[in-house]
Parts: structure tokens; C-alpha cells; sequence
């Protein structure tokens, strides 16, 4: 570890903390319906949609109906998806002639994306039409991340209403994050990574004669337009097979940096607006905090780990840390920080193989996955992921003191607590059940690049990435096969809508109680035993559930490297 | 519920169309007036033929240039599609070699190329980024270290002196940006190309 590392982490987090209080007031406008700059602009496009659609703003929404919308809205984005990859042969902008894509990978990617996972059983490049590229995967890059914004709306709403039956109307809410939020910021994104050297061009791939003179055929495509949106809605979704590690997604120290900042803007923002709408933005910050804690705790493990590199390097006199699998421009320090905030959110992006981590240094990125991703979280899954687990602790801290507890003003009772242990209860279900049956099946067994532990931690990690709708992977692992295209999908899906539906339920149920102004005996939830309370609950809640996998992973992975042993 | 099919579709189709064509064939617009290089690949042409992109890494193995780093990217293999063989460079299907902590292939491959370049030069420590692989197969770049590694090799094969090839890697290294972000760095074809113009003079 060095100065000059640290600099680059600190700097990091300071640019995103001070992004949190002017965005988190942009987004409260934008969903409140108030006026903004952009307003005289797309106020009648908004309009326009809504006129066509159907839909009046003013009329708003029980959480059932709020959910079926959002259900709705995914069997269509997964129709557009599914069609547009088996027919993209015969459709318009296809220069590399790509054929056809296979059902069961179609399937999965439709899944993966509609998911907000974006994980990647196929390569991007060797696969996919740019108009696959654009119009099935870069839209739904966007309305993905606009649902779950709108999802964390409606949590927020349920916090900050009183004796109310709605949470707000779906279709604006989904409209309103879309315009004034995800496209305007994608536009000036999208020259600045141009700038930065990304491609944007519907061209076909360049052939380029090496001065040895080889043949190179070079890959191109809109790919500026995709990274801005796959960073900032925390997708993930990697134009090219090697994601942000390929020099044409990430070119430079500068566009890894602002897209490491981008994948963080809009989730930690969303911690202001929480506490904004709740009428105490202390409320977002000590939020943030508990979010904080855990992201430098998983960043200097991680840094620190491949810092010092691997056992087997060492021995052959090399020094200057694990740099398999990662980018000079990069190195380690910028490598490690990414992989920690691309599995704390949910994005997924890689700009280094985790695969190629050593032990410690690849379990922080697993962790992260595994507590459910709401260290900032994807762009409004983590907010509400978190949420469930404040609820959890809420209940905890109720219990200690013999209370009814409660939390902004709400009532914490029977119902809302099922709802949270319903949903946190049904990810490790997924990823520890799937990883159970494919380590027993033998043709899931070979998809495995490593041997030993490694392999069974890359079994782990796929299922672990579906689940939480990241995408990140040890790519290693073969999972263009029938089996892992289903299982993973069925795990995307489960992951995702499994937990959306029950915070739904409590949104509904938070809303209709009263508020209730706080008393003596309330547990402020602005301070540092707060803080602490939540950071205890989620490591003891996740460190129970995922520690005996970890061990049999990761964990002897590492007494392994230490003892010299190779597979 | 009936009534949240409407928007459902039509929503939908009109946010695709925004988000999916508007947006990017606008962006691919303005990108291509703006900054036409970078949008269309940072491609560099020499003599009139392309070759290669600033951006993208390419296989060196003649002693009188300096090499990459190693890739791991592969390509179908053409006597059996279901496979892969090695293809070094591959800017059709990038990727990482995914060998991890405790691999014994990566172990003995890494002993194979260390040993190799001890002979080559015993006189320097060996560079960790000349024997392990980029993420994506296409790094453009080598640490500086790993390019003065290089120069005893380099200026034998040309015949130049050595002071002249470490003042040509001295010029191509690119420091961090604004002093503080990511690592130094030599793009190896920007050296290359420098190489031969200082070659053919």
C-alpha cells in the first residue's frame, strides 16, 4: 500500500460525498414533481408520454397496483430483449454479421438485464448487432435503473406519508427518473467518455495491419452511449467481453476514476433524498455512514491483499503486488477500489479479473454481494436494501428495550418485520442452494477454469453475483451452458423480485399507519449507537448465513497460498 | 389492474425508443463532429494503412521492438468451432487469462517467462507486468520499469545506442494524471513507432 494509493481512495470518497447533497435535492425536486431547469425542455415530452400512454399523473397508486405495473413493465422489456437477440441476423445495423443467439442465452441475457444484473454469459463483441447493443441492452440499461429508483420512491413515500393508501404512481415515477435524471447526465457523460477515448460509432470492426505485420481486427461500436448508462444506473453490462477492463470502455486513470464515481453518485444521493423527504436529512447521513463504515473496512482488505500480492509471485522474486489479471493504467490501487465499489453497489462492471484476486482480495468483492449489496447498493435497490436490514435493527433495538419500536416517525410492528426477513431470507436460499447442486453435478463441476477451492469459489461467486443482481464474475467459470444460462437466471429473477415485492408490501403498510412524533423513549436514529447498531445487525446477520461457505472457499484458499500448496 | 396494460406497452415502446435509438444514433452524432478520432477508434495510419489503435495493445515479438505485456485472449479454434486456441492480442474477444492465487499453470507459465527474461537481461529485477496478463488481453501499456528492461535488448537488435533508446522510452512515458490518478505508464506502440522514426532518420 502506498501514499499516493491512499490519496487516490480518500479523493474518491470526498467526491462523492460532496455530490450527495446537491444531487439528493435535484432527485427530491424531480420526484416531487417540482420545477427544475431542465423542466421547460422535457416538460412536454413528459407530458407527450404521459398523453399517449395513457396515464394521469395526479392518480396514484396502491402498492398492488404500483407492483403489477412495475411486473408489467419488465414482460414487456423482456419480450423486446428476447426477440430482438434470436432475430438480430436479420435486422439493420449488424456490420460483424453476427448470427442468431442461442434460446437458453437469450434467455439468460434478457433475464440479466431486465434484472439490472448484467451478467455476462456472452461476449459482447464476439456476439451481439449494435442494435442488440442499443436497442435491447442500452434501454434497458436505463429502465431498469429507473425502476429501481422509482422502488426506492415508493419505500421512501411509505416513511414519509401518514394514513395514506398510496405511494405514488409507477409510470411517473419510472418517466420522471428517465428524463430528468438518467438521460441528461448520460449526455454529457457520453462526450466526456468520447473525449476520454471511447468509440461511439456504428462503423464496422477496422482491420488494422500490426508493424509486424499481423492482422488485428479491431472491434467497435456505440459503445460511449452504453458505458455512460451501464456506470451511472449501476448495470454494469459490458459493451465488450472484457468490460471496463478493455482500453476501449475505460481508456484512461481520468474515465476510470469518474466512472468509479458514477456508479456511486445516484445510490449515494439517494440517502439524501431519503432523509429530505422524511424531513430530516441527519436521517440520509447517518444512513451513508453505516454505508461508509463497511465500504473503507472492504477496501482496505481488499487493497491491502493485493498489494502484497500472491505466495507463488513472491517465490519467483517478483514484486509490486497481484497484477494478474489487471491493467498497467490502472494498477493495483485503482483496480482493488473498483472491484470493492463495483460488488458494494450493485453494478457489476469489472476494470480488473477478479478471477485472478488473491484469496482475501477476491472474498471482500463476494462479501459485499452477500450482505445483499447495500453499501450504497444499485440505484435504488441498495437504498431499500438497506432499509430492510434498518428495519431489522430497529426491531432488534425494540426488543433490547422492551418497545414497540419504531423509525422516522413509524411504527415498527409484526408485519413490516416479515416483510424484511421474507426478503433478506430469500438470497442466501438462492445462492447457497444452486451452489449446492452444482458442485455435486459433474457437468456443472467442469465448467470450473481452476481447481481446488478456487474453483468452488467461482461457483459460489457466480450464483452470489446473480442473486444480487451485480454481474460482476470469476469469469473463468464456463456458464454459456444450459445449466448455468437457467439456474442463474431463475436466481437473477428470484433476487430481484423476491426482495421488491415485500418492500413493496411495506411501503403499502408503512403508509397507511400514522406518523407519530418522537417521544423519551425513542432510539434516535441520527447518531453514532445507531450507526454501530445497523453495522453490527448486518455483519452478524450476514457473517451466520455465508461464513461456513466462505470457509470452504476463499478462507482455505488463503491457508492454501500460505502453505505453498498449488492446484 | 386492467388499465396499467395501456401504459405498459406504450410507455415501454416509447422510452425504448428514446433510451435505445434516439438517444445513441444522437450521441454517435455528435460524438462523430466533435471528437471524429476517438469516436471512430483512435485508429493510426501509417503510410496510408491502418495500424493499429492508440488505445489497443498488439503482439510484439521481434527483439528490435519492445513487447506487451502477455494475453490470454483466444480465438475459435478452426478445425473444431467448440474450442479455443491461443491468439495473443485478440481485439475481436477480449479477456483475462482467470488463473488464480494458487493456479499451477499460471505458476509455471509465469516461472517460463521469468526465466526467459532473467537470460535476456540478468542485469535488472524482472518487471511483474511482463509476465503476468492484462484483464482485458489488449493492454496498450507496460510500467515504465518493464520498458528500460527492455532497452539493452532493443537497441542491440537496431544498433542504437542505449542512452538513445532510454531517452525515446524517457519521452513516451506518461505520467499520473493531475499527479495523483492511476499508474505510469509506456504505450508500447507509440514507443514502436517512435522507434522506427528514429530508426529510419
Amino acid at each position: 500500500m502506498t501514499v499516493i494509493g491512499w490519496i487516490q481512495i480518500l479523493l474518491y470518497c470526498a467526491i462523492v460525498v460532496a455530490l450527495v447533497k446537491p444531487l439528493g435535492w435535484y432527485m427530491t425536486r424531480v420526484f416531487n414533481g417540482e420545477h427544475t431547469f431542465l423542466s421547460p425542455v422535457l416538460r412536454p415530452v413528459e407530458r407527450g408520454i404521459y398523453w399517449v400512454g395513457g396515464v394521469d399523473e395526479r392518480r396514484e397508486q396502491h402498492w398492488l397496483t404500483y407492483a403489477v405495473a412495475m411486473l408489467l413493465f419488465h414482460v414487456g422489456g423482456f419480450f423486446i430483449i428476447y426477440g430482438l437477440m434470436r432475430l438480430q441476423a436479420v435486422l439493420p445495423f449488424n456490420p460483424a454479421g453476427q448470427s442468431a443467439v442461442a434460446e437458453d442465452l437469450s434467455f439468460n441475457t434478457a433475464i440479466s438485464f431486465l434484472t439490472n444484473t448484467n451478467w455476462q454469459n456472452y461476449g459482447g463483441e464476439s456476439t451481439l448487432s449494435y442494435l442488440v447493443q442499443m436497442l435491447g441492452l442500452t434501454h434497458q440499461n436505463f429502465l431498469s435503473a429507473a425502476t429501481g429508483i422509482a422502488l426506492a420512491m415508493a419505500l421512501i413515500r411509505g416513511f414519509s406519508r401518514s394514513s395514506v393508501r398510496t405511494i405514488g404512481n409507477f409510470w411517473v415515477d419510472v418517466t420522471r427518473c428517465t428524463l430528468y435524471v438518467l438521460l441528461p447526465i448520460c449526455i454529457v457523460y457520453t462526450v466526456f467518455l468520447v473525449w476520454q477515448g471511447i468509440p461511439q460509432t456504428l462503423g464496422a470492426y477496422v482491420d488494422a495491419t500490426t508493424l509486424e505485420g499481423g492482422k488485428q481486427t479491431i472491434a467497435l461500436g456505440p459503445v460511449a452511449s452504453q458505458v455512460a448508462i451501464k456506470m451511472l444506473g449501476t448495470n454494469g453490462g459490458g459493451f465488450f467481453n472484457a468490460n471496463a477492463a478493455h482500453p476501449f470502455e475505460n481508456p484512461t486513470a481520468l474515465s476510470n476514476f469518474v466512472q468509479m464515481i458514477s456508479i456511486f453518485a445516484l445510490g449515494a444521493a439517494l440517502t439524501n433524498v431519503f432523509g429530505r423527504m422524511v424531513g430530516n436529512e441527519r436521517q440520509g447521513w447517518a444512513i451513508l455512514a453505516v454505508m461508509g463504515v463497511l465500504f473503507l473496512a472492504g477496501v482496505t482488505v481488499t487493497y491491502w491483499a493485493e498489494a502484497n500480492g500472491t505466495n507463488a509471485l513472491q517465490a519467483l522474486g517478483l514484486t509490486g503486488g497481484n497484477m494478474e489479471g489487471k491493467e498497467v493504467r490502472f494498477g493495483i490501487v485503482a483496480s482493488s477500489l473498483f472491484a470493492v465499489i463495483t460488488t458494494a453497489a450493485s453494478c457489476g462492471a469489472v476494470n480488473a479479473m477478479h478471477d485472478s484476486f488473491t484469496a482475501l482480495g477476491g472474498m471482500i468483492p463476494l462479501i459485499n454481494m452477500q450482505l445483499g449489496e447495500i453499501i450504497v447498493g444499485g440505484v435504488g435497490a441498495g437504498l431499500y436494501g438497506m432499509l430492510l436490514f434498518v428495519v431489522l435493527s430497529i426491531f432488534v433495538a425494540g426488543l433490547m428495550v422492551g418497545r414497540t419500536p419504531e423509525y422516522v416517525g413509524k411504527k415498527i410492528e409484526a408485519r413490516e418485520v416479515k416483510m424484511a426477513m421474507l426478503a433478506i431470507l430469500v438470497l442466501p436460499l438462492m445462492y447457497l442452494g444452486w451452489t449446492a447442486v452444482a458442485v455435486v453435478l459433474p457437468s456443472a463441476v467442469a465448467s470450473m477454469a481452476n481447481a481446488g477451492p478456487h474453483g468452488f469459489t467461482e461457483v459460489l461467486y457466480a450464483y452470489t453475483s446473480a442473486t444480487g443482481n451485480n454481474g460482476s464474475a470469476f469469469a473463468g467459470l464456463t456458464g454459456n451452458t444450459f445449466f448455468y444460462n437457467l439456474t442463474l437466471a431463475v436466481s437473477m429473477f428470484v433476487g430481484r423480485f423476491f426482495m421488491i415485492v415485500p418492500a413493496m408490501a411495506m411501503a403499502g403498510s408503512l403508509a397507511g399507519k400514522k406518523s407519530i412524533p418522537p417521544s423519551a423513549g425513542t432510539l434516535p436514529t441520527t447518531g453514532g449507537l445507531f450507526v454501530g447498531l445497523v453495522v453490527g445487525v448486518i455483519l452478524i446477520i450476514g457473517g451466520l448465513t455465508f461464513f461456513p461457505a466462505l470457509a470452504l472457499g476463499p478462507i482455505v484458499e488463503h491457508l492454501a497460498m500460505t502453505a505453498n500448496t498449488l492446484f | 389492474m386492467l388499465r396499467e396494460i395501456r401504459p405498459a406497452i406504450i410507455v415501454l415502446v416509447v422510452l425504448t425508443a428514446i433510451t435505445g435509438l434516439v438517444y445513441p444514433l444522437a450521441m454517435t452524432a455528435i460524438a462523430g463532429a466533435i471528437f471524429p478520432k476517438q469516436a471512430q477508434g483512435s485508429l493510426i495510419e501509417r503510410n496510408g494503412t491502418v495500424v493499429g489503435s492508440a488505445l489497443i495493445g498488439q503482439e510484439f515479438k521481434d527483439d528490435k521492438y519492445f513487447h506487451g505485456r502477455p494475453s490470454a485472449t483466444v480465438a475459435p479454434d478452426p478445425n473444431d468451432a467448440s474450442k479455443t486456441v491461443p491468439a495473443p492480442y485478440n481485439a475481436a474477444n477480449s479477456g483475462g487469462s482467470n488463473l488464480g492465487p494458487t493456479s499451477k499453470a499460471l505458476h509455471d507459465r509465469v516461472k517460463e517467462d521469468v526465466e526467459k527474461l532473467r537470460a535476456e537481461n540478468p542485469s535488472a529485477a524482472v518487471p511483474i507486468d511482463l509476465v503476468t496478463t492484462s484483464a482485458s488481453g489488449l493492454d496498450p501499456d507496460i510500467s515504465p520499469d518493464a520498458a528500460l528492461f527492455q532497452v539493452p535488448r532493443v537497441a542491440k537488435a537496431r544498433s542504437l545506442s542505449e542512452d538513445a533508446v532510454r531517452q525515446l522510452v524517457t519521452q513516451n512515458t506518461q505520467g499520473r494524471f493531475a499527479g495523483i490518478l492511476g499508474e505510469p505508464r509506456v504505450n508500447v506502440l507509440a514507443l514502436n513507432l517512435a522507434l522506427d522514426g528514429a530508426s529510419s532518420k
